[in-house]
């Protein structure tokens, strides 16, 4: 075979499979957007919502974890900074619509984690995961000292609002949809960035740093832009969330939420952007079921265990061990 | 004349907590020259390169790079003026293909690297670019092939060839041969030395029938320093230089070549 012939012919099997593989990710997407538009009809809207908001949560953790290999422990100080901006103003100031409020909080959350990423960003491994931590814990304490945070109290009775200034969110179908637009807007994005020249760029720091960094890359920058990007969803997270629930609190600031959002992601699998929406579904379900039942106690701790088996034996997560699975069983 | 060198440092030193693992190193690498640094394992040959690329800080000491002044600037730029290095471990991107390991090099002169709403489609204008490097590191058929499972020797071919991608001015590399089979040694030998066409490259190498068969000049590094320099002839005639091989381990194939070639005389 000449040697135009053979490339012509391993480019055309590259490309059959970058096309299987968008074919693939169109399926699971429309799989997903059906799944999602008739779950209403099945379960109760509020506790799919709060589903949505998790997942969004770690589908942007995963955008550092899963793709860029950083390790944040202080991702909740992200969420409860959109948490808190949504609730204050739409608590307050009754001439904003409510999208306007989630954008505020958004951009709170976008700029709080550009402060982050400058202190953390040149840090690597458990260093950088404890300067985020510790930074967590210092929003904690503004958090607790603010005024505008309720406090201990938190914010209770945020008017959800009208979005646009028309659509009437105290209706849960209306609410239920806004927050399921947002989510797929999100999680689009997302998968578009990973596949993109910057997300490439990403996964090359992921899997060899020194070797990135040899071949001119100014790792710290891009990092930088994926931890905020991230930061900048989990803030929408948070906002949403105080719109659907009308509550803002001291939880969502709290580490405990920074170790979920890890475990979440680590339950569902770390390498795929549905690893973590089927992370977040399953902690929020097993919370849900436990809380109902004579284990409500136990919730910490029966979580953890999962945690200590996700770790020690399925590394890969839940999407991870169905990959394997059906390659296994498919070939 | 300074730019007759295109490498040069000056007094360069490196200090772990007192430890002195580079000390006052004077280095002049010549244009167009393939140079060698050998010396017995711990001599500091790796943390000269470390040094040179500024994965590590001096302690003291000036780097110059085609007559500039390189001591300060980072180790990303440093990458992007023309030195590029390759690591002693391979250095790949495990979990892409071979020519997505490519790819990803030659992308960052494509300025589109911060786009992050830009599709992936549009990396594959750069498909016949990476495959035209990894023939001449021949593994073109493995274009498509995820890198963990290549063998190591491959590994090592890819990582060259990213190297290459890069347009390098001065090739710094670090034992491209250690852990391999003869045949695969033979075929890094030709490599090396097709990719030293118009570049000056600075190798690391243990392997001595390797620096002889294709190094211009030798500098040999003992303890930090430089012990000797010359080209093989007379490096490999510098009793100095047995002494410093023959007090490692005799069983290491670095430390017997030296012999042989004074027995053969
Ligand atoms: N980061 C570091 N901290 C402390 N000591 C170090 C560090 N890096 C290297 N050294 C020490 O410096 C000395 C030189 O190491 P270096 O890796 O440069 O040797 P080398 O010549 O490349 O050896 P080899 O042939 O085994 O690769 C060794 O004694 C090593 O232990
Ligand atoms: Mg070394």
């Amino acid at each position: 075979m000449s040697e135009s012939a053979q490339h012509a012919d391993i480019q055309k099997t590259m490309l059959a499979q970058q096309k299987s593989e968008h074919r693939k990710k169109q399926i699971l997407n429309l799989v997903l957007l059906a799944l999602l538009l008739v779950a209403p009809a099945v379960l109760y809207p509020v506790f799919l919502m709060k589903i949505l908001c998790f997942a969004l949560f770690a589908v942007a953790f995963n955008l550092l974890l899963g793709y860029t290999g950083l390790l944040s422990f202080g991702h909740a100080a992200f969420l409860a900074s959109g948490a808190y901006t949504t609730g204050y103003l739409l608590s307050n100031y009754s001439g904003l619509t409510t999208e306007m409020g989630i954008l505020a909080g958004t951009a709170v959350a976008t700029l709080l984690g550009l402060g982050f990423a400058v202190v953390a960003i040149r840090r690597q491994g458990i260093y950088f995961a404890m300067i985020t931590l510790a930074l967590a814990q210092l929003m904690f304490f503004f958090f607790v000292q603010s005024e505008f945070t309720g406090g201990e109290d938190g914010l209770h009775g945020v008017p959800r609002g009208y979005l646009f200034g028309f659509i009437d969110l105290s209706d849960n179908m209306n609410m239920y949809y806004f927050v399921l637009a947002v989510f797929l807007a999100s999680y689009l994005l997302v998968q578009r960035v990973v596949s993109s020249p910057f997300g490439q760029v990403l996964k090359a720091i992921k899997q060899n740093e020194p070797r990135a960094i040899s071949l001119g890359y100014n790792v710290n920058q891009y990092k930088l832009l994926a931890f905020v990007m991230s930061s900048g969803l989990a803030g929408l997270a948070g906002s949403l969330k105080t719109v659907v629930f009308q509550l803002a609190s001291l939880n969502d600031a709290h580490w405990h939420l920074s170790g979920e959002v890890i475990l979440m992601t680590l339950i569902g699998g770390t390498g795929t952007l549905l690893g973590p929406v089927v992370g977040a579904t399953f902690v929020v379900n097993l919370e849900y079921q436990l809380s109902q039942g004579p284990l409500g106690d136990w919730v910490d701790a029966i979580l953890g265990a999962i945690f200590v088996l996700t770790v020690i034996a399925f590394r890969s997560g839940i999407i991870g061990e169905v990959q394997k699975f059906m390659r296994k069983n498919l070939s | 004349m300074s730019d007759q060198f295109v490498l040069e440092t000056r007094g360069l030193v490196k200090e772990f907590k007192g430890f002195v693992a580079v000390d006052d190193v004077n280095l002049k690498v010549q244009s167009g020259h393939i140079h060698a640094l050998i010396g017995p394992n711990g001599a500091g040959k790796t943390t000269v390169f470390n040094l040179l690329t500024k994965f590590l800080i001096p302690t003291r000491g000036k780097i110059l790079f085609m007559g500039d002044d390189i001591t300060s600037m980072k180790s990303a730029a440093i990458a992007r003026k023309g030195v590029v290095r390759s690591f002693q471990i391979s250095a790949v991107f495990p979990h892409m293909t071979a020519l997505e390991n490519i790819r990803v090099a030659l992308q960052r002169f494509e300025g589109h690297s911060f786009h992050f709403w830009k599709s992936g489609n549009s990396l594959n204008a750069l498909n016949e670019r990476s495959m035209a490097l990894l023939d001449q590191v021949g593994l073109t058929e493995f274009a498509n092939t995820t890198t963990v499972e290549l063998a190591y020797g491959r590994k090592r071919a890819l990582e060259l060839a990213t190297t290459l991608a890069m347009e390098p001015k001065l090739l710094l590399l670090d034992e491209p041969t250690q852990g391999m089979g003869a045949e695969d040694v033979d075929r890094v030998v030709e490599l090396v030395r097709k990719a030293a066409q118009g570049r000056t490259v600075l190798m690391v190498e243990h392997n001595l029938g390797v620096v002889s068969k294709l190094c211009d000049r030798i500098t040999v590094l003992s303890q930090g320093s430089v012990l000797t320099e010359g080209d093989y002839e007379k490096v490999s005639n510098d009793p100095k230089v047995r002494e410093v091989y023959m007090g490692k381990s005799s069983n290491s194939p670095s430390a017997s070549a030296p012999e042989n070639q004074e027995a053969s005389e």
